[in-house]
């Protein structure tokens, strides 16, 4: 341990290093805010740090140490969080001019639980706007750069969660997920990233972006970091009324499990003609690493794969369209200067504070949910979501977990989609069924490209099964060893 | 099917988004291209098939009809644009 820089340590190694009493949380702190501050300049991972508020809570927790009290297993390590999650007297911007300077009067659930269980915050992560990207550019703030290759994006909407985990500025973070927003910059920054069953993480305080499909998860470097931050945010809260009340297992024994036995599929629609050959080779190579553990290999299918994506792009849009109206110049956030009347203060207002990408997803949800379409669209979305389902519940009385390349590629160029909105969409093909589903979901790294460019293989398994995704991703972690930290020094 | 400039705006109106002629132009663009791409599931006949709107069944949770007080009024009304006292203040209603 002594010969590896602290910025380094799993969360679980300095986690116990502050409990058993060889490093203080103040120094664990101080490490990872001068670390910020000499690397967030170069990658633009963070929208706001708190460096006097997270030394005052590391103060805390080391005095709290000294007299034998341990809150939780994330006691006195430094963490950060996507800034989509509200904290009380912290700006909370989503990445949007129209929460530029928000301040929320509550701390989401997520924010309450981690301090609970002991973690010191950071600061607050970019991410595009309301979450609504794949490659972290449409943040008000300017785009996040991928730390493995600066001419590249992190992916998103969790690019600064992802970057900054791999980068080494905190120990993990929390993101969100309703398209792929957790798994698909974790497998680009070469970092873990699980989203949840839906239900099982309170939305309480998240931003939401569209409420039948978002779940906040951990993104961490390791697979046993990223199951104590799930076992820290998880479980019921009846400020959520749609979080579900089961209790929580213990997630990191989980990843102990082992994978004998175990029925992998492979939906033959994930692995098509013309796939990226480096993608391909590292999820096969994750497959063969889960087979010479004893698990067994079942070729599946799901066949409704290719509708996914369209389905996806009347719900989410639809139900943004309806979450986002509350941003109308009112009672908080940006309002537009000089209007003569309520109606032009308030569209001047969403013209002048959405960005572009925010404002084509208002319209498609708008146009799908109008007078004379809403059978067309947003209904037949409803009814082809139930056959994704059901795709998913016929492949699950097969087999115990299914294996798929994260993303199509590894990091795209900054710049390379963001004229493109429909190219730019297919980035979350593989992610986006899990949302449908409501499954869960976790992008483990399992290769590099030839240029040097992390790659993930994702895991889903049934609802509320996040233990058998942990276990064989951590079997995956352990049998493909894979630099976690970016070697970039700025 | 084309969506035309006309219903762009329309759109817009509803949406609360005030938008230039060329804004319009290329928003009709973009949506001609993402609505031409979504309409594949035309191709699936759904006729028989019941809609999901969340993933995970649960019955309507009730909670208790009871009252909890929010003490910090003040942190809610800092964040107005404009505010009057104890309420927020828009330009006027009704336009000319």
């Amino acid at each position: 341990m002594a010969d590896i820089p602290v910025h380094e340590w799993t969360l679980l190694t300095a986690a116990k290093a502050v409990r058993d009493k060889k490093i203080s949380s103040r120094e664990l702190t101080r490490a990872l805010l001068s670390r910020i501050e000499r690397i967030n300049p170069k990658i633009n991972a963070y929208v706001t740090v708190l460096p006097e508020a997270a030394m005052r809570e590391a103060e805390a927790r080391d005095e709290e140490i000294a007299r034998g009290i341990v809150r939780g297993p994330l006691h006195g390590v430094p963490v950060a969080i996507k800034d989509i999650f509200c904290t009380k007297g912290i700006r909370t911007t989503c990445a949007s001019r129209i929460l530029k300077d928000f301040d929320p009067p509550y701390d989401a659930t997520v924010v309450e639980r981690i301090r609970a269980a002991g973690a010191v915050l950071l600061g607050k992560q970019n991410m595009d706007e309301f979450a609504m990207g794949s490659s972290t550019e449409t943040s008000c703030f300017g785009p996040v750069l991928n730390p493995w290759a600066t001419d590249r994006i992190p992916g998103g909407s969790s690019g600064g969660t992802a970057a900054a985990v791999a980068a080494g500025t905190c120990f993990a973070g929390v993101g969100t997920d309703t398209g792929g927003s957790i798994r698909q910059p974790a497998s680009l920054c070469g970092v873990v990233g699980m989203k949840p069953t839906y239900g099982r993480v309170s939305r309480y305080g998240m931003i939401a972006f569209a409420s039948s499909l978002d779940q906040g998860g951990p993104i961490a470097r390791t697979v046993p970091d990223a199951a104590v931050v799930l076992a820290a945010i998880a479980g019921y809260d009846r400020r959520d009324s749609t979080s579900v009340d089961i209790p929580v297992p213990d997630y990191v024994a989980a990843t102990g499990r082992g994978v004998k036995g175990m029925r992998v599929g492979l939906p033959r629609e994930y692995f098509t003609e013309g796939q990226d050959a480096s993608v391909k080779a590292a999820v096969t190579k994750a497959l063969t690493s889960l087979i010479s553990l004893g698990a067994e290999g079942v070729e599946i299918s799901l066949p409704h794969t290719g509708y996914a994506l369209s389905t996806y792009y009347i719900i989410a849009p639809a139900e943004a369209s309806s979450n986002l109206a509350r941003y109308d110049g009112v009672r908080y956030g940006y309002r537009a200067d000089g209007a003569k009347g309520l109606i032009e203060m308030m569209s001047r207002t969403r013209a002048e504070g959405f960005g572009e990408e925010v404002k084509r997803r208002v319209m498609i949800g708008t146009y799908a949910l109008s007078a004379g379409y809403y059978d067309a669209y947003y209904g037949k979305a409803q009814k082809v979501r139930t056959l994704l389902r059901r795709d998913f519940n016929e492949a699950f009385a097969r087999v115990d977990v299914i294996l798929t390349p994260t993303a199509p590629t590894p990091a795209f160029r900054l710049g390379e989609k963001v004229d493109d909105p429909l190219t730019m969409y297919l980035s979350d093909i593989y992610t986006i069924p899990a949302n449908l589903a409501g499954i869960p979901g976790i992008s483990v790294p399992c290769g590099m490209s030839p240029d040097g460019l992390p790659i993930g293989a994702q895991l889903l398994g049934k609802h509320f099964d996040e233990e058998s995704l942990l276990a064989a991703a951590a079997a995956i972690e352990r049998e493909i060893p894979l630099r976690r930290v970016a070697p970039f020094e700025g | 099917m084309a969506i035309t400039r006309e219903e762009v705006l329309h759109v817009a109106r509803l949406a609360r988004l005030s938008m230039s002629p060329a804004e319009a132009d290329k928003m009709r663009e973009q949506l001609d291209n993402i609505l031409a791409y979504i309409r594949q599931l035309d191709r699936l006949d759904t006729t028989d098939v019941v809609p999901t709107s969340h993933a995970v069944e649960m019955g309507t949770p009730f909670r208790d009809d009871s009252v909890h007080p929010f003490e910090e009024k003040e942190e809610i009304l800092k964040n107005a644009p404009d505010r009057e006292g104890d309420f927020f203040r828009v330009p006027r209603i009704i336009e000319d």
